[in-house]
């Protein structure tokens, strides 16, 4: 790095040949990390690269092997994150760590409460908040129940709670992942005032674009070690991009389209109140008991949803998340009940179990995949079982094939490149990326008709992502069907024959991905283009 | 070493390691009781000097074993899914007095009368556990609730059969009221010939109950049920995974009560070694606490049939030194204090222990990244 533009200030971080091995594999190997105070330093690498072990080392939640590491020049030691606390490191997690029915304030003092004669000095606390959030424009109310903020607010919370207990060195563990293209621009906004302030950001992604917008350094890990430091003003993302996977990047863009006349799946005037689901009342038609609800006023989580998918078409939807998504999906699973009409290939399945439509052809890769796609605490061929038990080959009469189900798991282990050491390991044990391919070969294995696929990639390293988005376009040049969902724009209209944004419960535009700008797409999903009558 | 085979023998070192501390706590306990620790526990270990009394001993332990096997079972199914069935206490006994009524109104050949009063307790254990599996299905009422409280109408409710519409005949000068003495068809032979296939003089009294052989088949079919079939299957996603379950398309309505049925049809049979192996009848004395015992049985089980039946043995071991421990003057309520920390102790192992299996699966799972081929799987 440059020493003489940066005076004499020692850097915030360094880290010099740092190496940490589990029994037989090395997990970081000889990182050089020279992070200068006042900046936003941008560390990027595949998932499995090494970046969480390295945030680990130097949060005090594992110790090195080999190395130092030096903290505004004075070697340290962590045995614990909270001696990295108490030299001025904190750590945004990706998941958050809030108690949602706790206050902001509550939530930020929470583990360092002050205290005054044993009682919890609010008012002191809530000045202090005050002045944080003023002066690196973090802007929070904090007596609002977390419940109730969003998730770029929660953020914030996060932040403001390490900065609250001193931290000028803060570690941002993919802080992107979860917000929306606008809350990304003010979480942007907020490190840029931090960095105003004199501190040092020290953050972790896989999406180029954002890292080459904000970084003032990025340093790239690959198979645990560091392969290069650049100058963000220096380099394409494409060039970043083969610098992390070493390979070519992959390109979201289908070839000759596929799409058939054969409607795999219809859906009609699909709608939800947002108050708990009521059934029409007797006499009344489904479309008078809905018009009804909306002259009330009443909020709907889906309002109208019409479409057709053909077989070999990918539809995509676009939305900021929370605008009806998830109610969509579930609805069509069958997981929550909704007014209006679903077929699967002209046959209406209204009135199916869950079951039934998996059973018949319906493949879900879930949005939250530790939530509803995976059994963590069973193992792998456990899991291939999960939604085909009453289907072969994981099925025999009444009982369980366990060799059928471990054989066709080492199929998918291998097809999709899972990298597990064997089908009898827990799937919490794999990593994000490896998890979810197992879901995709999970989902496709049963030949689906119909697949959902909710944020397909989500949180998955570049080259499993490649895998994943060609596994979907074979299979819908194969004739598959694929409702597509997701937050990363570039997947959507890539991957998308069609397009539709769904804004507040309705499809609020119907968009060519061919000739549509983000900038466009951006605009129906905030809103800020009102809704055009579906072409 | 295969990760499965691993995580066994880290639960067992933990489940050893666990009852070494729970032996020092527990001398603490018999220390500030008064007595000597080495008293109490070469008493815990004295079968006696004769070969019949070495005999009684093993019987007295398996037969308290056999009950309370049962009853880890019944509790485990529930477990399993993330179920609580507190009510095994009140299902048995209104199981129990249920099936000794109906089994003395009739007289049978001695298979069928045996297994239509085993189906009436399982069916009445199972119907009463309808109760608090439709509660929570129709209007989300906790089951721990519910349970706990239908054990109150349970026992009392037991207490006023026994004592009113089904009581039998009552000798002169006895204190306790029975159900009608069963027929003897409904008598369950006894299994005291596997001691005299060793030589071993036949124990005293009802002997070695050969509801053993029941327990033991029993245990085999939960195994079977929960591990290899698609119902145990869908027991084990919705207690690891309620929303990944039902998106998958399992019912969790119906496993509720499919769930609480099974645990209460095997509750009831928690007190059949008892009244067809020894006493014939269901009495105001019957053996109680079963229930509640079965849930620390489970919990040191580990919810599985083979490790219930190493906890069963064990409670049984320690309630069989009720006796000679009096005989060495060491308060009895030692045996309480033992199991109690036993039980705490392993709950706190399993946790310890599956954290270090889980670290090594992590890592395991690591080294694999470093690899770029696909690996070879063993099917």
């Amino acid at each position: 790095m440059n020493t003489e533009t940066l005076g004499t200030a020692p850097p915030a971080v360094e880290l010099e040949g740092i190496t940490k091995r589990f029994p037989g594999v090395v997990a970081n190997h000889d990182i050089r990390i020279t992070v200068e105070p006042g900046t936003v330093h941008a560390i990027v690498g595949e998932n499995g690269a090494g970046k969480s072990t390295l945030m680990k080392i130097l949060y005090g939640m594992q110790r090195p092997d080999e190395g130092t590491i030096k903290v505004n020049g004075a070697e340290m030691s962590f045995r614990t994150p909270s001696d990295a606390i108490a030299a001025g490191i904190g750590m945004v997690h990706q998941h958050f760590m809030l108690a949602d029915n706790f206050t902001v304030l509550e939530n930020i003092v929470l583990g360092a409460e002050p205290g005054r004669g044993g009682v919890l000095d609010a008012t002191g606390a809530r000045e202090r908040i005050r002045q944080l959030a003023a002066g690196h424009g973090l802007q929070v109310d904090p007596d609002r129940l977390v419940e109730d903020l969003g998730v770029g607010d929660r953020q914030r919370v996060e932040i403001l709670k390490v900065l609250y207990r001193g931290a000028r060195i803060l570690i941002l563990d993919e802080p992107t992942a979860v917000l929306v293209p606008q809350e990304v621009e003010e979480l942007f906004e907020n490190l840029r005032e931090l960095k105003a302030g004199g501190l040092t950001v020290i953050f972790i992604s896989h999406k180029l674009d954002e890292v080459l917008s904000i970084a003032d350094a990025i340093t790239v890990i690959r198979r645990g070690t560091t392969v290069a430091s650049v100058d963000p003003r220096d380099v394409t993302a494409r060039q970043l991009a083969e610098l992390m996977v070493g390979s070519e990047l992959p390109t979201p863009e289908t070839r000759e389209s596929t799409v058939t006349d054969t409607v795999a799946l219809k859906v009609s005037g699909l709608t939800m109140e947002a108050d708990g689901h009521r059934p029409v009342p007797k006499g009344a038609s489904a479309g008078a008991y809905v018009d009804r609800l909306r002259q009330e006023g009443r909020r709907l989580l889906l309002d109208d949803v019409s479409f057709e998918i053909h077989q070999g078409e990918i539809l995509g939807i676009a939305g900021v998340e929370g605008n009806g998504q998830s109610e969509l999906i579930e609805a069509i699973m069958g997981i929550r009940p909704v007014h209006g009409d679903i077929a699967l290939g002209g046959e209406d399945i209204s009135g199916w179990t869950t079951l039934r439509r998996r059973e018949e052809g319906i493949g879900y890769i879930p949005e939250d995949r530790h939530r509803q796609g995976l059994l963590l605490e069973a193992s792998l061929w456990e899991n291939r079982v999960l939604g085909h038990q009453t289907r072969k080959p994981a099925r025999k009469g009444v009982w369980i094939d366990r060799r059928a189900a471990k054989a066709d798991t080492a199929r998918i282990v291998e097809e999709y490149d899972v990298r597990t050491p064997s089908v009898d390991t827990l799937a919490l044990a794999l990593s994000g990326g490896n998890q979810q391919k197992l879901i995709v070969g999970r989902e496709m294995s049963s030949g689906p008709r119909f697949l959902i696929a909710a944020h397909p990639t989500r949180g998955v390293d570049v080259g499993a992502q490649a895998a994943i988005w060609d596994h979907l376009r074979n299979a819908r040049a194969a004739g598959l069907a694929v409702l597509l969902i997701s937050a990363d724009l570039d997947e959507l209209i890539g991957l998308s024959d069609t397009l539709h944004v769904i804004y507040r419960g309705r499809l609020v535009a119907r968009l060519d991905p061919s000739d549509v700008t983000p900038e466009r797409l951006g605009g129906y999903m905030t809103g800020a283009i009102p809704a055009a009558e579906e072409a | 070493m295969p990760a499965g085979l691993y995580r066994a023998l880290l639960t067992v070192a933990g489940a050893m390691a666990a009852i070494v501390l729970a032996v020092a706590i527990s001398s603490v306990a018999i220390i500030a009781a008064g007595a000597s620790p080495q008293a109490a526990f070469a008493a815990l270990f004295n079968f006696g000097e004769t070969e019949r009394s070495v005999v009684n001993g093993i019987t007295t332990m398996i037969n308290r074993s056999v009950p309370l096997f049962i009853a880890g079972l019944a509790v485990a199914v529930g477990f399993r899914m993330n179920l609580f069935n507190i009510g095994v206490e009140g299902q048995y006994r209104i199981a129990a007095v249920c099936a000794a009524y109906v089994g003395s109104l009739f007289t049978a050949p001695a298979p069928i009368q045996i297994v239509a009063i085993m189906v009436v307790a399982a069916a009445v254990g199972g119907l009463y556990a309808l109760i608090p599996a439709l509660m929570k299905v129709g209007r989300g009422v906790n089951e721990v609730i519910s349970t706990i409280m239908l054990n109150y109408i349970a026992i009392n409710l037991t207490a006023f059969l026994v004592r009113g519409p089904f009581v039998g005949a009552r000798e002169k000068g006895q204190l306790t009221t029975h159900t009608p003495v069963l027929p003897e068809s409904a008598w369950f032979p006894d299994l005291n010939v596997v001691f005299e296939m060793f030589g071993l003089p036949a124990p005293r009294g009802g002997g070695l109950w050969g509801f053993l052989a029941v327990a033991i088949l029993l245990g085999v079919g939960v195994w079977v049920v929960l591990e290899r079939t698609r119902f145990g299957f869908d027991v084990m996603a919705s207690g690891l995974n309620a929303s990944a379950a039902l998106a998958s398309g399992v019912d969790p309505k119906k496993m509720v009560i499919s769930a609480m049925v099974l645990s209460g049809a095997i509750a009831g049979l928690i007190g059949l070694p008892e009244i067809l192996g020894d006493k014939h009848s269901f009495g105001s004395n019957f053996t109680p606490g079963l229930g509640f015992l079965g849930i620390a049985v489970a919990l040191l089980g580990r919810n599985r049939p083979a490790g219930i039946a190493v906890a069963a043995l064990l409670f049984g071991f320690l309630d069989r030194a009720q006796g000679p421990l009096q005989f060495a003057s060491v308060p009895p309520s030692v045996i309480a204090i033992m199991q109690g920390t036993i039980v705490l102790l392993v709950v706190v192992a399993n946790e310890i222990t599956s954290r270090v299996a889980l670290r090594r699966e992590e890592r395991r799972a690591a080294q694999q990244l470093g690899r770029n081929t696909p690996v070879e799987v063993a099917a």
